[in-house]
């Protein structure tokens, strides 16, 4: 006997989209001088707004606006009444909370259960947290000293809570900002601005931005932007450490991933199928850290990927609306596109591909969670980001095999190990070269647990007292 | 560092001069191109030829570096520390020869130079102790909103390309390289171009004291021929550009190289810092990567 869902929709009647949004610069809505912007519903292809572009003008009076913020008004201010703001800041998010999570997964596809149990918690969450740092900085080891402007670009994949890691630490520091959001995920960050004037925040202690690459470049590369923080591809990571070369700019960048999940054959196989499964599909793949290689123990590789099999069968694809939705729709055409191409080249190169049966909707942005078995390290799907619901699926024999394979790659943020034997989960997290390690556990977030990567995923940490040393004159990147 | 001495019978002795070599690999090989350059004391007088390290040195060199990272990055702290302690050891031996070859180098009188080799043999004792204190310092644990044990502990980044500075030939050079491999990584250091003998002096002191071949190696010559090459080197994992100071194109030339690997970056000064302040622990932190571990808390 078989159970069936009902559609279980979220109504999207508490949320109000305007037709048209400009930039928050100084506390104002205004309008941009760049070719306006449409944003859509990656679910529906439906037109949600139209969006100012921020030309390089816009955003040089964004940077003022952010100076004389922080040299009048945010730099002089009390630790505790910053602190105030900011606890402002992390309840108005809390109350509005659903509309919050409707929106975002209206403009972004991802399951509303995601937005509303993940996302806008965890957003919340940080800006209650590094509340309590403003009057402590002194305890910090990084002094009390802000940079001033911070130059802030964030990606599409989690849009209200990259602004919240960014927003937070900063402001709590003493810092104001200029932050752009994605050019396909904009609407939470301009509900955003919203909670800042709900909030009394002083006008220019933050600024909104919104456009595509030009925008960010015109940031990073603004004269009197003291530091930048990045969150997104390697490849304009590595553009913006050469744009900031030779300059005083202090600069963190939170990048690409391959993160390898290592299940050992004395793992508990349902509990690390589940974590397989959180690992590669929560969001989509649209992950960072997402356990993009599945590094099996020969021994149970054909047991493991049976029960991982039947339970991508009961993955919920569709509508991000819907309360009982466990994948939702690809975020843009664009990243649907590079989905494609490096699932025809595992093809091509001769990995086994895999779906469980599934009906997509007929409009909108759809990827069925995969897999591929028969993955060599060489293989493209087992060294590129895909950044989607797709799982590459290795085996190994030994742990010393296990970490190689894991280790060989010019990524490491994260990692995921799966076994019953402590000592060994410890002598794994030792020799795995990333910046997160979750043992038997994947994709957990907190605000006071530093998050960031090794090598080509980048440098510096967000979360937590380190979160802090990328805002404070005394911290070193 | 010529000198004519007096055998007993009172002829003329003639006196055995030193070559000074790399350090590559724990061995003191030549350059493989063959080219060495004439280094002058600071009165612009003869003192020795130094090997000029060419690209293919400085590939060598990273490749030592990597082949030495595991060992050392998974030694104890306590180890790393005793063998840093090691080094002062050693150096506080040799001082009469650390004072002639600073002297000589930096054109300063004996006084001065002793305070000098104090100075780097003090620090080098002060940064051993790091070893099993940064841990504490920068890690711990995060009371994370779960059922989580959550700890976040520093790591080495892994080989760190060091240009050590121009003018401060010793103490200078102590106080980049100690900070960088008392925490686990491995390091390619390019000497002071005019003043390399203290560092080839301190290359035979490593090499005697128990630190592995690998962990440190000291290129001699000049920048422009070793650094561009370490910036762009896709296995150097981290730069420190403090030998750069005072010549922000080229500082900002190799800040461009390294972002290929998104290798981490200590920029150049403006100028080169008075070494003899309190060095604070920037130097230790630069070159760690925080990483944190998760594990359920559950029956």
């Amino acid at each position: 006997m078989t159970f069936d869902y009902a559609p279980a929709p979220e109504s999207r009647a508490i949320v109000d989209i305007k037709g048209s949004y400009g930039l928050f610069v100084n506390g104002e809505f205004v309008d941009g001088s760049g070719t306006a912007f449409k944003t859509v519903n990656p679910a529906t292809e439906e037109v949600l707004a139209e969006v100012a572009e921020a030309s390089e003008a816009d955003v040089d009076a964004a940077v003022r606006a952010a100076r004389r913020a922080h040299s009048r008004v945010w730099s002089k201010m009390t630790g505790a009444e910053r602190a105030k703001y900011l606890y402002r800041i992390a309840r108005i998010i809390q109350e509005r909370g659903r509309e919050i999570a409707v929106l975002e997964s209206i403009d972004n596809g991802k399951p509303i259960k995601e937005s509303r149990d993940v996302d806008v918690p965890t957003a919340a969450a940080h800006f209650f947290y590094y509340a309590g740092w403003a009057d402590k900085l002194e305890y910090s080891g990084y002094g009390t000293t802000s940079l001033g402007v911070a130059g802030q670009v964030i990606p599409w994949n989690f849009p209200l809570l990259m602004l919240a890691w960014k927003i937070a630490p900063a402001l709590a520091a003493g810092n104001t900002v200029v932050l752009k959001p994605a050019e396909t995920t904009p609407l939470t960050a301009l509900l955003f601005a919203e909670i800042c004037q709900q909030a009394d925040l002083p006008p220019g202690v933050v600024n909104i931005v919104t456009g595509a690459g030009a925008t960010g470049q015109a940031i990073v590369a603004h004269p009197d932007v003291d530091k930048v923080a990045f969150t997104g591809s390697t490849g304009v990571g590595r553009a913006i450490a050469k744009t900031v070369a030779g300059t005083d700019k202090r600069v963190t960048l939170e990048l690409g991933g391959k993160a390898a999940n290592i299940v050992f054959d004395d793992a508990p196989i349902d509990q690390a199928v589940e974590g397989i499964v959180n690992g590669i599909f929560f969001n989509q793949g649209h992950v960072c850290c997402a356990g993009s290689r599945l590094l099996v123990q020969e021994s149970v590789a054909d047991e493991v990927l049976e029960r991982l099999k039947r339970r991508m069968g009961t993955l919920r694809v569709g509508d991000p609306l819907d309360k009982n939705t466990d994948v939702g729709a690809i975020n843009s055409p664009m990243q649907l596109a590079r989905i494609k191409e490096l699932v025809e080249v595992g093809e091509a190169e001769g990995a086994g591909r895999w779906s469980a049966a599934c009906d997509l909707p007929g409009q909108g942005f759809w990827f069925p969670p995969t897999l591929f078995t028969g993955v060599s390290q060489a293989h493209r799907i087992a060294r590129e980001e895909i950044f989607g619901p797709v799982l590459s699926v290795l085996t190994f024999r030994t742990p010393t095999e296990a970490v190689e394979k894991a280790n060989n790659t010019p990524y490491g943020l994260s990692a995921g190990i799966w076994t019953d034997k402590g000592s060994r989960i410890l002598w794994m997290a030792d020799q795995l070269r990333a910046g997160v390690v979750w043992a038997n556990t994947f994709n957990k977030f907190d605000p006071t647990s530093p998050f960031g990567g090794y090598k080509e995923s980048g440098y510096g940490r967000e979360g937590g007292r380190h979160g802090l040393e990328a805002y404070l004159t005394a911290g070193e990147r | 560092m010529a000198t004519k001495t007096t055998t007993p019978t009172g002829s003329a002795r003639l006196d055995v001069r030193k070559t000074y070599k790399l350090y590559i690999g724990g061995a003191f090989p030549r350059s493989e191109s063959g080219h060495s350059y004439v280094v002058n004391d600071a009165k612009g007088k003869f003192l020795a030829n130094a090997a000029l390290a060419s690209r293919k040195d400085a590939r060598d060199a990273v490749q030592a570096a990597r082949k030495a990272f595991p060992g050392w990055s998974g030694r104890t702290a306590y180890n790393r520390a005793q063998i840093v302690y090691r080094i002062a050891e050693v150096m506080e031996d040799r001082r009469p020869q650390f004072v002639d070859a600073v002297r000589v180098s930096e054109g300063l009188n004996a006084a001065r130079a002793g305070r000098v080799v104090d100075e780097a043999i003090d620090r080098l004792v002060w940064y051993a102790g790091w070893a099993d204190k940064v841990t504490q310092v920068v890690g711990g644990a995060n009371p994370v909103a779960g059922p989580f044990f959550n700890l976040s502990t520093p790591e080495p980044t892994g080989v760190v390309a060091v240009l050590a500075p121009q003018e401060s030939s010793l103490l200078g050079l102590v106080s980049v390289v100690a900070p960088v491999i008392v925490t686990g990584n491995t390091a390619v250091v390019c000497s002071s171009a005019d003043r390399p003998l203290p560092a080839v002096t301190f290359a035979e002191v490593l090499a005697t004291s128990d630190v592995p071949g690998g962990v440190v190696n000291i290129l001699t010559g000049t920048v422009g021929n070793t650094a561009p090459w370490l910036a762009s080197h896709m296995d150097v994992n981290a730069i420190d550009l403090t030998g750069a100071a005072g010549d922000p194109e080229h500082a900002a030339r190799l800040e461009e190289a390294a972002a290929e690997n998104l290798k981490r970056v200590r920029r150049a000064p403006a100028a080169e810092p008075d070494w003899s302040l309190d060095p604070g622990t920037g130097r230790l932190t630069n070159f760690l990567e925080v990483k944190t571990v998760w594990h359920p808390v559950g029956l």
